[in-house]
């Protein structure tokens, strides 16, 4: 313990010194956002784009707070983020179990391997349509496609989870005298929790894709897709940009909150 | 009178008689055989090994001693043979195995402790009874360090520790050790190396060491194993009796550096071979 006293003196030193700088960078960040929205601005001023395509940033952004602040926007955007979560959720609760027991067996993994390869890599707003014709243009719709394809997602990065676990941790178990079981719960998949979280924060993002694409298409009645393709309709420019906004912003969230949510679950990931 | 045409032939074929090893022994391997990519890597091998000793492994690059306690330890199986340890099978007897890579080999998803006490949980020991277990382990072994910090905030050597605790949690009938200090620095070695000798002064739990360090293999054993190139025998069997503990003194005892000579004599005899 008295060893590492000096260290920690070394530290708050350390950290003294670079508090000063630190100041300034922790603004970087900053500077792209407001680079852009000055030459955002530029553009508009100087005329180079019509003012009915590109309405100025002022005005795009007093829009989405005030729309955000219970405006028209809010209810939009509360509805995108249900079915979001619903789809992400549902896709969750079926995948992890599938994913991690396909994993945990090779040979059943392998045979169907090209079939989740195959839909993984169709994209899943083709099948829009197709979940059209059987779901029809309710909520359902909307949700079970962009379930379906977060579902592959989470299946996908579950399973090859536990196939890539440390061989050596098992053993580890084994040697110990873990029954097949106890090395499930205890190894495999904690090992799988790394790749899994790679596929949940895929899937939640590719939900919401989903759910904004199925929500511009004919029938639909809520959501940020709706809301675009809405004013984009009527050329309410300013609600456009607003709407892309916050679905920008929702998705940016999102990401944000799973990043944060790995890091306090998967505490051991790089170390 | 008739006559059966072409009736089978029963040959009898006598079952080879299980031998035992002498007297002391505690593990017995009779006929093992292990083929790579069909390639004999051991090919009707016996081997006694003594109960309470140190049996340290040597021998040439690729003769397979990992492969050896792997076998023993069953984390990999073998084609054919019989192993026992004091007549019973691998199921029936607890083991211990202390890995190179500590890294890859404790949980980094339970804290330290937790770690340590898993294998007393996969025996069903009560609460109080592994809060006991632990609490010896940790006395024997005077930790200094946090045991509820996770194992990748620890050091190289703390790591290490923790993984030998573990292995002797369960009170092991045999610890097998692969490579253990080839990851650490020397200093943290020299006190690993000091700590297993103590514990084996306390509990005279047999051990196989696999080890590339010919002084830490003469150092540490009662026996040192030489292996030959594969498909691969025993080259000898030296024994190194001097008194534990054994100290850096030990290292200047002329009984200390005959055995060390003798056995890199056999080394590169078997390795030119």
């Amino acid at each position: 313990m008295n060893a590492t006293t000096p260290w920690s003196v070394a530290q708050t030193e350390g950290a003294a010194l670079s508090t000063r700088k630190g100041d300034l960078a922790r603004l970087l960040p900053l500077v792209g956002p407001l680079f852009l929205i000055v030459i955002w601005d530029l553009v508009v001023r100087f005329g180079l784009i019509k003012a009915i395509l590109l309405p100025p940033p002022t005005d795009t952004i007093a829009t989405l707070i005030l729309g955000m602040l219970g405006g028209p926007l809010l209810y939009d955007f509360w509805v995108t983020l249900y079915r979001t979560l619903v789809a992400f959720g549902i896709a969750v609760l079926l995948g992890m179990p599938l994913g991690i027991a396909l994993g945990s067996n090779e040979r059943a993994y392998r045979s169907v391997e090209f079939v989740i390869d195959f839909f993984r890599s169709t994209p899943a707003s083709a099948l829009i349509p197709l979940f059209l014709l059987i779901f029809g243009t309710s909520d359902v719709n909307k949700i079970a496609i962009a379930c379906f394809g977060a579902w592959l997602l989470v299946v996908f990065n579950c399973a090859y989870g536990v196939i890539n676990a440390r061989k050596q941790r098992i053993a580890a178990a084994k040697v110990m005298g873990a029954s097949r079981w106890q090395i499930f719960k205890d190894v495999l998949v904690w090992e799988s929790l790394q790749a899994s979280f790679v596929g949940l924060r895929s899937a939640v993002s590719m939900a919401l894709v989903i759910v904004v694409v199925a929500e511009m298409f004919i029938g639909s009645e809520s959501g940020l897709g709706h809301k675009i393709i809405n004013a984009q309709q009527v050329m309410n420019t300013k609600m456009m940009y607003a709407a892309i906004m916050s679905a920008g912003i929702l998705g940016y969230a999102l990401n944000v909150a799973f990043l944060a949510l790995e890091r306090k679950i998967v505490h051991w990931s790089g170390r | 009178m008739t006559r059966v045409i072409n009736a089978p032939i029963v040959v009898d074929v006598p079952q080879p008689r299980f031998r035992p090893g002498p007297q002391g022994t505690h593990i017995t391997i009779r006929g093992l055989t292990k083929y790579f990519a069909n390639w004999p890597l051991y090919e009707n091998f016996d081997l006694d090994i003594p109960k309470g000793k140190i049996v340290s492994i040597f021998g040439p690059n690729g003769c397979g001693k990992s492969t050896l306690i792997n076998m023993i330890s069953g984390l990999i199986p073998i084609d054919s043979g019989e192993i026992l340890f004091d007549g019973k099978s691998l199921k029936d007897t607890t083991i211990g195995y202390v890995f190179q890579n500590y890294r890859e080999a404790l949980f980094p998803w339970w804290r330290t402790i937790e770690n340590i006490a898993y294998p007393l949980k996969l025996m069903g020991k009560s609460k109080a009874e592994v809060d006991r277990r632990v609490e010896e382990l940790v006395d024997s072994f005077d930790v200094k360090f946090d045991l509820n910090r996770f194992p990748y905030e620890l050091s190289g050597g703390q790591q290490q520790t923790a993984s030998i605790m573990r292995a002797l949690a369960p009170n092991p009938e045999v610890l097998f050790l692969d490579e253990p200090f080839s990851a650490l620095d020397f200093e943290m070695t020299l006190f690993i190396r000091e700590k297993l000798q103590e514990v084996f002064m306390k509990t005279h739990t047999t051990m196989m060491l696999v080890s590339h360090d010919l002084e830490e293999a003469v150092y540490l054993a009662d026996q040192i194993l030489l292996l030959t190139k594969r498909p691969t025998s025993i080259a000898d069997i030296l024994s190194y009796d001097d008194p534990r503990p054994r100290t850096v003194s030990t290292l200047s005892e002329p009984s200390f550096i005959s055995t060390k000579r003798r056995s890199l004599e056999i080394f590169q005899r078997e390795v030119r071979r």
